[in-house]
């Protein structure tokens, strides 16, 4: 991890300080630890994951860069700003889209849009072409004068998304951002939020227990009980985690095992086992070894498969578990969404 | 040291001025609650005035219709006022408090908005009742309607902050309308609204006296009866004024207790609304 110190004030606010700086931040609630000297930077237009099961101290994070929450110990600067002891400064300068819906559904959206645009203190002169910016890269110009009431689960997202973007943040903070969403919808954000991040030049910092959504980072920090046991980019995470695996079904799996062993190759499990088992490989490059790995076998081989190492691995291999474990509470929220949403009919 | 952006008067302004035109929108998209709002004083008006009207009988012309006639409006104001910061409820059920609450304003500035809206709210809902002062005989001049509606763009302020208050320090809808229902009816009963507060038993007087709204009604009631042709026999019957110890206050004094009693509730409720932790 980074070293870094914190005492440079004379570059605040300007263009080329990092997004945001943490450095040995703590969170206490009483004895329970929730967030544990945490330290990391993330770099302008970077795309930053938090990565980790519920409870690990991600939200907790996220409130205290958002100045919502007084960190316990450590230092924390928001785009140059110092969160404990610049709270407004840092609010101007970010974005935030949270876990649960926090639009007026009694409003349409262009009167959400307003009515954030004069609390984030947007110049009276850019605001009409600053909401028409923002709905246009959600492609939601046409449902402008619609009230939200009327909007889909996956579209109010999108607005809310709009509407943190709207007095051009520094930083966009996305709390847990798709839960509750279909797989569509998600990828349809995903891919509006990167375009933002390109069109925009905001940094975004954002927290998930979705392996899968984890990719979309730059660099993903892995956390666990509130302290970070990894940080990096995604290939470079998933190389920590070793070679590509090669699974074998032979006919003859001894035979195979003691040539492919003679060959040089590093057989993880024999043939000794129950034969549907197979033989497993560890190899660099495993789609690209499978041509030498069959010649090297010199019997049938009946079936292969290759195992790249995902975050799941990654996150096994940091945490001892797999993340799903945890992940019951995400069912949870979206039975919430859907006794919110039954509540308002 | 680093600082913090300076407080900005202009930006302050626009968000109170932001916040107390949602109030308003919102208000006007809920057409079935303007409606029901306005059923209630008719109710007491119409039926209560006519129910109780021979009871009380008719003294030098004025009848107890048109005693009751401004306290009817103040009733009006004072059930949407102190009902409409359920709308903070609302916000925080619905998320869009947090919305609110993350912003860089101050939390003055929220709490001035809600209360301004919810105050104009209720002076717009108490006042449209001034369409019925000809069905019980009472003058409307221009004095009247003024003076009604600054009465009750205070009143209404002021229980707006009350609301606004008890709405910051709760989390469910359901707790917060028992607990308004507790204080509405004992305060309304007290004002002096729907009778007169002159030959009352010493403890009832000095329940009066404790009332806030005692202070807020008065003023409108002084409003009205100033247009109407009031004998003094028949202001015997029904008063006007409100005695503390002998002394009778003026409208001044009156108008005081009402806005210290507004600004004490809207300094709790921006200390209590949404203190981070």
């Amino acid at each position: 991890m980074t070293q870094l110190r914190l005492a440079d004030e004379s570059a605040a606010g300007g263009a080329r300080v990092p997004a945001v700086e943490v450095l040995g931040l703590s969170k206490h609630y009483g004895s329970v630890e929730a967030v544990r000297t945490v330290t990391f930077q993330v770099a302008p237009r970077e795309v930053f994951a938090f990565l980790g099961p519920n409870g690990a101290g991600k939200s907790t994070t996220i409130r205290m860069l958002c100045t919502l929450t007084r960190p316990t110990a450590g230092q924390a600067r928001v785009a140059g700003f110092d969160v404990t002891r610049q709270p407004r400064a840092v609010r101007r300068s970010i974005g935030l889209v949270f876990q649960d819906q926090t639009l007026d559904e009694q409003l349409t959206a262009e009167e959400n849009l307003r009515f954030h645009a004069v609390l984030y203190g947007v110049p009276r002169d850019q605001v009409g072409p600053r909401l028409d910016r923002v709905l246009e890269l959600v492609d939601l110009t046409s449902r402008r004068s619609d009230l939200v009431s009327t909007y889909s689960g996956g579209m109010a997202r999108r607005l809310e998304i709009a509407r943190a973007l709207l007095h051009t943040p520094e930083v966009l903070f996305l709390d847990e951002p798709t839960v509750g969403l279909d797989p569509q919808t998600r990828s349809r954000m995903w891919e509006d939020v990167l375009r933002l991040r390109d069109e925009e030049g905001a940094a975004v910092f954002f927290t998930t227990h979705y392996m899968d959504e984890a990719e979309y980072a730059d660099r993903i920090a892995i956390i666990d009980h509130g302290a970070i046991v990894a940080l990096d980019t995604p290939a470079a995470l998933k190389a920590t985690v070793g070679a590509d695996t090669v699974y074998l079904r032979t006919a003859d799996d001894a035979t195979a095992a003691a040539r492919l062993r003679a060959a040089g190759f590093a057989v993880e499990r024999s043939g000794e086992a129950p034969r549907e088992h197979g033989l497993v490989v560890a190899v660099a490059d495993g789609e690209g070894a499978v041509g030498a790995l069959v010649l090297a076998a010199g019997v049938t081989v009946e079936r292969v498969r290759v195992h790249t190492p995902d975050l799941d691995d990654v996150f096994l291999h940091f945490t001892g578990r797999q993340i799903r474990e945890q992940a019951g509470d995400g069912a949870h929220s979206v039975m919430r969404r859907f006794a919110t949403a039954s509540r308002r009919r | 040291m680093p600082t913090d952006i300076a407080l900005n008067l202009s930006d302050e302004g626009r968000t109170v001025a932001m916040v107390w035109q949602r109030e308003l929108l919102r208000f006007m998209r809920a057409r079935i609650r303007i409606a029901t709002n306005f059923v209630q004083p008719v109710l007491f008006l119409v039926v209560l005035g006519a129910g109780l009207g021979p009871l009380v009988g008719e003294t030098g012309g004025v009848d107890f219709k048109q005693f009751v006639f401004p306290g009817v409006v103040a009733m009006g104001v004072v059930t949407t006022a102190m009902f409409s910061a359920v709308s903070i409820l609302w916000d925080r059920e619905f998320g869009f408090l947090r919305e609110m609450l993350v912003a860089p304003v101050t939390r003055t500035a929220l709490v001035l908005g809600k209360a301004a809206g919810g105050a104009t709210v209720a002076t717009l809902q108490g006042s449209v009742m001034l369409v019925l002062a000809p069905v019980v005989h009472v003058r409307l001049t221009l004095g009247v309607v003024l003076g009604v509606l600054g009465s009750s763009l205070l009143m209404a302020f002021a229980m707006t902050a009350f609301g606004t208050f008890v709405a910051s320090r709760m989390q469910k809808l359901e707790s917060f309308s028992v607990v308004m229902q507790f204080f509405m009816l004992p305060m309304l009963f007290l004002s002096g609204a729907l009778f007169p507060l002159g030959d009352l038993p010493g403890w009832l007087v000095a329940l009066t006296r404790l009332d806030p709204l005692t202070y807020a009604v008065d003023p409108l009631r002084r409003a009205v009866f100033a247009a109407q042709d009031v004998p003094p026999e028949a202001l015997e019957r029904f008063p006007v004024g409100v005695e503390v110890f002998g002394w009778t206050l003026p409208v001044v004094v009156e108008v005081a207790v009402v806005v210290a009693f507004a600004a004490v509730f809207l300094t709790l409720a921006v200390r209590s609304l949404g203190r981070p932790d």
